[in-house]
């Protein structure tokens, strides 16, 4: 497909889901797309749905899409799931609770495979963000596996990540462990008709209370935990997600009230900037000494001990780059 | 480069509830390295082509029961079309006549259609003949 950038830019959903495709399968050169859309990135609120398999993301999701909706507030979505680590394959399963919204042109929903990327966020979340936001989706929400106390790596994408529990998973030092109990500007605790959802909050709130202003990546936010009841009771469920949708939207007008959009990105663009060095640098030296059997050798080498790792670095670097065999 | 991971939607249209046959499908075809996107029961196809164009798939599979298969896979196969999407391929599942198999996959409304008792390896080696061809 030619010319995804300029489709994109037109608003083709097509293109948009090809280039996030051609991210997903590392085609070459498709940084050329990113590179026409990027000056027109930044004015979503991207939003994060955390939480472990099962807690209810997705079915939170479709909910709360469509108290945006009401609100005539476009949404895309970027529902990731796991990849197989033994067979490559996925079973992408968020968008089947989403499917009312299938004919709305308000809402594009792109299922993704992690891919074997750690933390759960591949490059291609990462930059699928840019493309939905250039598609002008008011609201991007990023719906991640969930691993549980590992899966911190939302909170450079998301301007407010939300952290979904459910009851009966754990004890009080579940509330206290580091990760995922760290990241939330919104704790839910769903299935909140369940028995012990009431000790879960109060586990939450005094693990809140205690970390306030200590750390967390909103300074002066106070983090809040909302119930959302059964979802078989669909107007009280759709009454908690309104309440929710509310919530994050208090919590962006906050990060715009005390200018802390930017310092948010921060973490995001410096990833990216990362990024794009690894391409440009590293991988191309990487590919030669894979193709010309240097790679081998190198490893080869390493095994027998005959020389370590850093050597071998060491040497490749005064062969890559011209300064550091200069002055060395 | 690395190989590329085909993608496929597999979805359900109507009131047809049985669904076994195109669960066990998407564990087969998720076991076998593809990535699988089930859209569940009871969708119309003009859904099912929305999802197919948002998951920019290679493929969509379809699953029918009813009888509706001489409406429904020329309605998919004509909707794709004339939404820029005649690359999509479509492939068909369920209880379908030997007759009107061959007359939807001569019409061009199906690419094949895989009855029951087809085994998964079959589907698979069908995709990766049908994607290799594609590349070049």
């Amino acid at each position: 497909m030619k010319e995804l950038g300029k489709r994109v830019l037109a608003g083709d959903i097509r293109a948009a889901s090809r280039l996030i495709r051609n991210l997903e399968d590392q085609i070459p050169n498709t940084h050329i797309a990113i590179q026409e859309i990027f000056a027109n990135t930044g004015n979503s609120h991207v939003i994060g749905i955390t939480g472990a398999p099962g807690a209810g993301k997705s079915t939170l999701t479709d909910e709360l899409i469509a108290a945006y909706r009401s609100q005539e507030k476009t949404v895309g979505v970027l529902a990731v799931d796991p990849t197989s680590p033994f067979t490559g394959g996925a079973l992408l399963g968020d968008r089947i609770r989403m499917l009312r919204h299938a004919e709305d042109k308000g809402v594009f929903v792109r299922s993704l495979a992690t891919r074997g990327a750690m933390g759960g966020i591949s490059k291609a979340v990462g930059e699928g963000i840019h493309v939905m936001d250039v598609l002008g989706k008011d609201k991007i929400i990023v719906e991640t596996v969930g691993v549980g106390q590992q899966e911190v790596e939302i909170i450079n994408h998301a301007h407010t990540v939300i952290v979904v529990l459910v009851p009966g998973m754990g004890d009080e030092i579940q509330a206290l462990k580091a990760g995922l109990m760290e990241i939330a500007d919104i704790f839910i605790i769903n299935k909140a008709d369940r028995d012990g959802a009431g000790k879960l909050y109060k586990e939450t709130m005094n693990m809140v209370q205690m970390s306030r202003d200590k750390y967390g990546i909103t300074k002066g936010w106070q983090t809040p935990v909302l119930l959302v009841e059964s979802v078989l009771e669909p107007h009280k469920f759709a009454e908690s997600v309104t309440k929710l949708r509310d919530k994050i939207d208090e919590h962006y007008q906050f990060l715009v009230y005390h200018d802390l959009i930017a310092d948010r990105m921060r973490r995001k663009t410096t990833a990216e900037i990362n990024e794009a060095l690894w391409g440009a640098i590293l991988a191309p030296i990487l590919e030669e000494l894979e193709s010309s059997g240097e790679m081998k050798k190198m490893i080869d080498k390493t095994l027998t001990k005959e020389v370590d790792p850093y050597t071998l670095a060491d040497e490749v670097a005064n062969k890559y780059l011209k300064e550091r065999s200069t002055s060395s | 480069m690395k190989k590329q991971i085909v993608r496929i939607l597999l979805a359900k249209t109507g009131l047809d509830s049985h669904d076994r046959g195109v669960r066990l499908l998407a564990r087969s075809l998720k076991d076998s390295g593809l990535e699988v996107i089930y859209t569940g029961l009871y969708r119309t196809v003009e859904e099912v082509v929305q999802t197919a164009i948002e998951e920019d798939v290679d493929i969509v599979g379809l699953s029918m029961h009813t009888g509706a298969h001489n409406r429904a896979f020329p309605r998919l196969r004509e909707l794709l079309d004339s939404q820029n999407a005649g690359d999509i391929l479509v492939i068909g599942g369920g209880v379908i006549p030997a007759k009107d198999q061959r007359e939807l996959v001569d019409a061009g409304a199906v690419a094949e259609i895989f009855g029951p008792g087809t085994s998964a390896t079959t589907v698979v080696d069908w995709i990766n003949k049908m994607m290799a061809a594609r590349k070049e």
